[in-house]
């Protein structure tokens, strides 16, 4: 195997998405309800 | 049984069942992976949180259309290549695709050479790894998409045929030409990659 020049540390560094950004995932999924009609799907958001 | 210890797939079957809970297990388990994945594409934090929300919103969605879940469909390349779909259909649609050419307006030499021969090691460490983004950026793009996945991110040559939805042996196809045409750009334009 070729040598490696790079450093790992470019992109391994660990990288996590904003808490909010999580958080609003989770929310949503808790929100959104999805009923299938046929073909057609409805999705509904909870407030 | 400890969620930590849950497979993907039962995890999955478990948020079609209601669990909210394995949802929010599996983005902790991946947000890491999934989260550098997309940032090797779009280099920008901001940008790669958006498109990890798009991700987890597509996600969501067609888990609870119940349009998913194939058993044989791993879960982390699935997501991921949800991710690298929306990235390109979004830089498609922007048609804001970064084109690097090796033409006389963009050559290569007064790009990558090193006018700083003497400074400290960890500066020219720093330039060599300057270099080699450039050199990579050079690659065409399955094989800079191949070398970025194993070398940065970590993936196996599995996952990355899984995500790039191609075989194994074109994953490693892909390798060998990768490193063999930076050898050729390092050779042609004589750049010194040592201390």
């Amino acid at each position: 195997m070729a040598k490696l020049y790079s450093k790992k540390r470019l992109a391994s560094s660990k990288m996590l998405p904003k808490k909010e950004t999580i958080n609003f995932i989770l929310q949503y999924s808790k929100a959104l309800r999805i009923v299938k009609f046929g073909n057609m799907n409805f999705e509904t958001i909870a407030n | 049984m400890a969620k930590s210890q849950t497979s993907d797939a039962q995890l999955v079957n478990m948020y079609i069942s209601g669990d909210e809970n394995a949802l929010a297990t599996l983005v902790e388990r991946h947000q890491s992976r999934i989260y550098g994945f997309i940032y090797s594409k779009v280099g920008d934090r901001d940008k790669t949180d958006d498109f990890f929300q798009e991700t987890f919103i597509k996600v969501i969605k067609t888990i609870k259309s119940k349009e998913y879940y194939n058993e044989k469909g791993k879960f982390l390349p699935w997501v991921m290549r949800i991710a690298n779909n929306l990235i390109v259909d979004s830089y498609r649609k922007d048609s804001k695709i970064r084109m690097y050419r090796d033409t006389e307006e963009f050559p290569i030499v007064s790009m990558i050479k090193d006018t700083t021969p003497s400074i400290e090691a960890d500066m020219i460490c720093d330039q060599i790894n300057t270099d080699m983004l450039k050199v990579i950026e050079l690659l065409p793009d399955d094989q800079k998409q191949v070398l970025m996945m194993r070398y940065f991110q970590d993936m196996t040559f599995k996952e990355i045929s899984e995500v790039t939805n191609v075989s194994m042996n074109t994953s490693l196809g892909r390798m060998r030409y990768a490193i063999n045409n930076m050898r050729k750009i390092i050779e042609k334009n004589q750049i010194y990659l040592s201390i």
